[in-house]
């Protein structure tokens, strides 16, 4: 029997959540990024009234895709770009795939986007023989270890870097002397800059679409996204069709809120706005440019009135950032292209209830997430409407429906009710007092294993209550 | 006019940590206020609303109104339990004959702390506990209940007691209820990062308003065999000075039944 995600998440959970190493490094980088981030909340005068902005303009944008889509779409095409519109990830490939063949294209250059990993681009294209070139410093890193993003803002922050320096030394066929920090970005810049300058296409993806203006927008700090987007002759956007924006000026307060809970800065190095080719008078740019919307599973969350906010999303990385849970299970154990508390909202969605509803269930509820969102999406409320949503779906086991349904019996009758707990703490004192406790028989043995036994009073509250009363 | 609350005993507090209950009585009876505890009362729901069963929860929740709907106030020693009231029950109960009862249900009923700093309007209560106490801040009290500073009012205003702030007091424990079993590897170690920022502050007791984040940091530390010990808010107020020495006892005795 294959095993499912399910149990392959609590097999990683519980190597990785054990290693200490692990949540050290993790611990390191999350604080830096808290004390950034914290410092960047301040530079903005009314944090709450900028959070509330960002809901309204992007609630504005869901609520009204379609004329929104269209509006972007028009402008593009006026301007002689090609606008394509995939409904699932094998459309977006082919097109982009078909697209690169019929060009004669060997070579790709890409700058960060989770749209792609999301559909499986970069695999995609090598294996129709196409040589793709992860341009991100950390995607370069992460794509030569053959592993998916860690996080979908920093996605190599899980590594030291001497481990990075390791990794060049083995695979990128020179002697790497240091594992200064600069100096490994110098050695991934030479390598790059030849790919940049060989490749015939660059896909990039897009923080936003703006409707009014017909234009992209991009955030990034390496400077890369603007060479994938202006050296090849051909830019390929891929993005998801949630990403519009109504209006130009929305960007003045998303933008710089983006890049405050993304990374703390004020605003990101480079943001670069494309709305098309390169024009006649223009000294570069590419000869062609192609956007592909992304649906893959989105319109079917939008017809969902309860939990059509998920599409609100910027993808800034905050709520993993803060999140318990991906603290010390960190981005891999997931198992899905997002990981954290968004990954695990949004991936029933666009991959199954049955697969992915045990995301849904590991979070313990705390809430920090939806504390930080700066568009305010209530997650961790939309975990329990995906508890909700497996239960009615019957994907959770028949023995734990049972299980619920004694114990509801049992708390409509109060004397029932006081007789289970009762015989329960006797139960597990007999238990206890042969010294039992974490063996087969103890029923509370997943908690013992970790933790010592609970108290167990001889009388409980309304024992000791009708007692006292008796008394008086 | 007399004051009177009526009490809601969490199940978990009723059958594990009746001390707990004992001691909220004990501080509200002392700022004057009468309580009475319908004896009717079980389980608010929310283990069944969690975990997705919401078709097992309503009936709780609908008995659960039932045995309150007639109270002027319902006070709780559990944030995380009048989350479920409040927050919860209005939309679990969205289509049952009991929603407005739930719906004003919700805003009659307190968290302790809530409910004396705000609605009784005191913050004195007349605690002598000469310990010094850290204090995490339970996920359900601060952003569902947004009960930020309340706990801390009370607090400060205990004779004797050193506050002592620890790192991250805002993170969760793990404890998130059914989480602890169903994801015990990832709650243990969320429990023990917690357990590792209040050992740091080398405070004699932890504290919060929520008594099951405090069974669960019992059982980490004490499995790690670690100091400080757990005691909830309302067993710190509950000290008048003359018993603080039993009290404190006490908290160790439940830490080693």
């Amino acid at each position: 029997m294959s095993t499912t995600a399910a149990q392959k998440f609590l097999q990683d959970a519980a190597v990785k959540s054990a290693d200490l190493m692990h949540r050290e490094v993790i611990r390191r980088g999350m604080e830096s990024y808290d004390a950034a981030h914290l410092k960047g909340r301040a530079r903005i005068n009314d944090w709450e009234a900028a959070r509330q902005k960002c809901q309204e303009i992007k609630r504005e944008a869901i609520n009204h895709l379609d004329r929104y889509l269209l509006q972007f779409e028009e402008k593009i095409t006026a301007r002689g770009g090609h606008v394509f519109w995939a409904a699932n990830s094998e459309e977006a490939c082919t097109y982009v795939k078909d697209l690169a063949t019929r060009r004669g294209v060997r070579t790709v250059v890409k700058s960060k986007s989770m749209v792609t990993e999301e559909i499986h681009l970069g695999p995609a294209l090598e294996k129709a023989g196409i040589k793709v070139w992860e341009t991100d410093f950390g995607e370069f890193i992460v794509q030569l270890r053959e592993e998916g993003p860690y996080h979908i803002v920093t996605p190599a922050m899980h590594l030291l870097r001497g481990q990075i320096a390791t990794l060049f030394q083995e695979k990128l066929g020179q002697k790497i002397e240091s594992d200064d920090p600069a100096y490994l970005m110098a050695v991934a810049r030479r390598v790059l800059r030849q790919a940049f300058f060989s490749a015939e296409m660059g896909i990039s993806g897009a923080n936003f679409l703006v409707a009014d203006a017909g234009v992209i927008a991009i955030s990034t700090n390496e400077g890369n996204g603007r060479l994938c987007t202006s050296v090849p002759r051909i830019h390929v956007v891929v993005t998801g069709i949630e990403k519009v924006i109504p209006r130009l000026e929305d960007l003045a307060v998303l933008w710089p809120v983006l890049a405050t809970s993304g990374t703390g800065q004020g605003i990101t190095t480079y943001g670069t706005l494309i709305g098309g080719p390169r024009r006649p008078s223009e000294a570069d740019g590419p000869e062609e440019f192609h956007v592909v919307l992304v649906d893959n599973g989105r319109s079917q969350l939008l017809a969902d009135a309860e939990q059509r906010e998920v599409l609100h999303c910027i993808r800034c990385g905050a709520c993993l950032n803060i999140c318990p849970v991906f603290r010390h299970v960190g981005g891999h154990t997931y198992g899905t292209t997002y990981p954290g508390p968004i990954g695990s909202v949004l991936t029933p969605h666009l991959n199954g209830i049955k697969e992915f509803k045990h995301l849904s269930y590991a979070s313990s509820l705390c809430g920090a997430c939806t504390s930080v969102c700066p568009v305010k999406i209530d997650l961790h409320h939309h975990l329990l409407q995906n508890r909700r949503n497996a239960t009615e779906a019957g994907a959770t086991k028949s023995s734990e429906r049972l299980m619920f349904r004694a114990w509801r019996n049992a708390m409509l009758h109060p004397s029932i009710y006081a007789l289970g707990g009762w015989s329960m703490r006797k139960a597990l004192r007999i238990v206890y007092g042969l010294g039992l406790a974490g063996s087969i028989l103890d029923p509370m043995r997943v908690w013992n294993r970790y933790r010592s036994p609970v108290p167990l009073p001889s009388e409980s509250f309304r024992a000791r209550w009708r007692k006292d009363r008796a008394a008086n | 006019m007399q004051r009177k609350v009526s009490l809601f005993v969490p199940c978990f507090v009723d059958q594990l940590l009746p001390e707990v209950a004992v001691d909220t009585v004990k501080v509200l009876r002392r700022i004057g206020y009468t309580v009475e505890f319908p004896e009717d009362q079980t389980c608010c729901g929310q283990p069944a609303f969690n975990t997705g069963y919401w078709d097992e929860a309503r009936p709780c929740a609908e008995h659960f109104v039932q045995v309150f709907k007639n109270a002027d106030i319902v006070v709780c020693p559990s944030g995380s339990c009048v989350t479920m009231v409040r927050t919860f029950y209005p939309d679990l109960l969205a289509t049952s004959s009991l929603r407005d009862d739930a719906i004003t249900l919700a805003s009659r009923t307190f968290e302790l702390s809530e409910f004396l700093v705000k609605v009784a309007a005191v913050t004195q209560v007349g605690a002598t506990f000469p310990h010094s106490v850290t204090y995490h801040a339970s996920c359900h009290g601060l952003r569902e209940l947004h009960l930020r500073d309340e706990p801390l009012q009370l607090l400060r205003h205990v004779n004797g007691l050193k506050l002592i702030e620890m790192t991250r007091y805002d993170e969760c424990c793990g404890f998130g209820g059914t989480f602890a079993l169903k994801f015990a590897d990832i709650s243990a170690a969320m429990g023990n990062s917690k357990a590792d920022s209040v050992a740091a502050t080398g405070a004699e007791f932890v504290t919060a308003i929520d008594p099951s984040c405090l069974l669960h940091l019992q059982g980490i530390l004490g499995k790690r065999h670690a100091a400080p010990r757990t005691i909830y808010l309302a067993s710190i107020l509950a000290h008048d000075g003359s018993t603080q020495k039993s009290a404190a006892q006490k908290s160790s005795a439940q830490e080693t039944t």
